[in-house]
């Protein structure tokens, strides 16, 4: 697989988990509002998937399309980051327990601060393509952030409890961002060749836009190592955790056992 | 949209596609929001407002119907990504027809800037005219839109979202 066309799994397949993720909360929200903003949110990063994936597919030319390789691709050929896969109920109770919020809000905030930065850098992409989905996804991002940060506020500067449980979302997702910053073969050639862009330059300005909203949210920010010595995971590379397959069977059960259907 | 472009776009082709609404917001056409950016007889331009809004694909379908039933089979329909569509290109009376349907108008983004991320925009309520409303989701209806509600006349409201 050239170095490109990882590239662009790993961003596309990031929007798609993610947003099936939270297409996860659609009549499972806490309130009615949050229901619809969730599925909002979740559309938005699939639209962004299906630019992504759209994309990968014309450069691959292999006669897939972005429903084959979102539909018809295993857990070890997918690029997501880790972050993305993990499940809404957060890391200590597993999956198919109901959704953490908090969880879901936090990574979210942590995401979508991190898609901001990188759209914006990759408005000057020299793939062309690239640098148009990267424009149009960083105005709806954007909002997802404001959203973010918003709740993030609204837990952290809330009750004991929204607050505690703000808190350990945050502590138990961090190390998870590592992965997003992390240089890799992959990122370091698509640089030399302009199109990518170099995910550490933005750990700085990242953590910064962080630090300003966990502090009007009373949060702290985590003891975390950081991309350099810390712990990084590899969904980027196609080594997952254990919950992507999950994330996998439930939104690619339908068009394995129907192919071709459509509405 | 370069004046190139302009100058190729066909007055009969952009008002017959000018008839065509919005699924999801009838009172104002596809040309009125800016999704068509261009219409010749070769070829129409679309752009997706949202990247991933569900009503672009019956937009789509709509276009061909219109082209195919007025003899336009040949001209095909090709999405472009760039520029970004922005609210911004809404005319002005797709913003009246917007505020008369019961939907905030968006205010111009060269007005406000890009979105920030703490401060809120509060739109005149289009039932009473207020301008003490309130947001309650930044997320409404559908992916454009927010929900807000009048504390004059207590209407709850969407709101066209700039983008």
């Amino acid at each position: 697989m050239s170095a490109h066309l990882s590239y662009l799994l790993r961003l596309g397949d990031s929007s798609l988990v993610l947003g099936q993720r939270l297409a996860e909360w659609c009549g499972h929200g806490p309130q009615l509002e949050e229901d619809i903003a969730m599925a909002n949110i979740g559309l938005d990063l699939i639209g962004q998937a299906r630019m992504l994936l759209q994309h990968a597919a014309a450069l691959e030319g292999a006669g897939r399309d972005e429903d084959r390789l979102a539909f018809f691709r295993s857990d070890r050929e997918f690029r997501n980051f880790t972050l993305c896969e993990l499940p809404n109920s957060g890391l200590e109770k597993g999956h198919m327990q109901s959704g953490d919020y908090a969880f879901t809000i936090i990574r979210n905030l942590l995401y979508t601060a991190y898609q901001c930065q990188l759209w914006e850098a990759l408005q000057s992409s020299t793939d062309t393509q690239l640098a148009a989905i990267a424009a149009k996804s960083l105005k709806e991002s954007r909002y997802h952030l404001r959203h973010a940060a918003d709740w993030t506020v609204r837990f952290g500067d809330g009750t004991a409890l929204s607050h505690q449980k703000a808190q350990r979302a945050l502590d138990a997702l961090m190390p998870y961002t590592n992965e997003l910053f992390a240089p890799d073969a992959v990122e370091d050639a698509l640089c030399a060749q302009g199109i990518g862009v170099a995910s550490f330059s933005l750990y700085a300005s990242w953590t910064s836009a962080i630090e300003a909203i966990l502090q009007e949210a009373t949060l702290k920010m985590p003891a975390n190592q950081g991309p350099s010595t810390g712990f990084i995971s590899e969904g980027k590379h196609g080594l997952h955790s254990e919950h992507l397959g999950f994330v996998l069977a439930e939104m690619q059960s339908l068009a394995r056992q129907h192919p071709g259907a459509t509405w | 949209m370069n004046l190139e472009q302009l100058n190729r776009d066909s007055p009969y082709l952009m008002g017959l596609l000018g008839g065509i609404a919005d699924p999801e917001i009838p009172v104002v056409s596809i040309v009125d929001l800016g999704i068509v950016r261009a219409a010749c007889d070769d070829e129409v331009v679309i752009t997706p407002t949202y990247a991933g809004c569900p009503a672009m694909h019956a937009i789509e379908s709509e276009i061909r119907a219109t082209l195919d039933a007025h003899g336009y089979t040949h001209t095909t329909i090709r999405t472009t990504l760039t520029p970004a569509w922005t609210t911004d290109w809404m005319t002005e009376s797709a913003r009246a027809a917007l505020k008369g349907y019961g939907i905030a108008p968006p205010p111009r983004v060269g007005k406000i800037g890009t979105v920030p991320i703490y401060s809120v925009y509060f739109p005149s309520c289009p039932q009473c005219g207020s301008r003490h409303t309130e947001r309650l989701s930044e997320f409404g209806s559908t992916a454009c839109k927010a929900l807000y509600r009048c504390v004059a006349c207590r209407e709850p409201f969407d709101f066209f979202k700039s983008l």
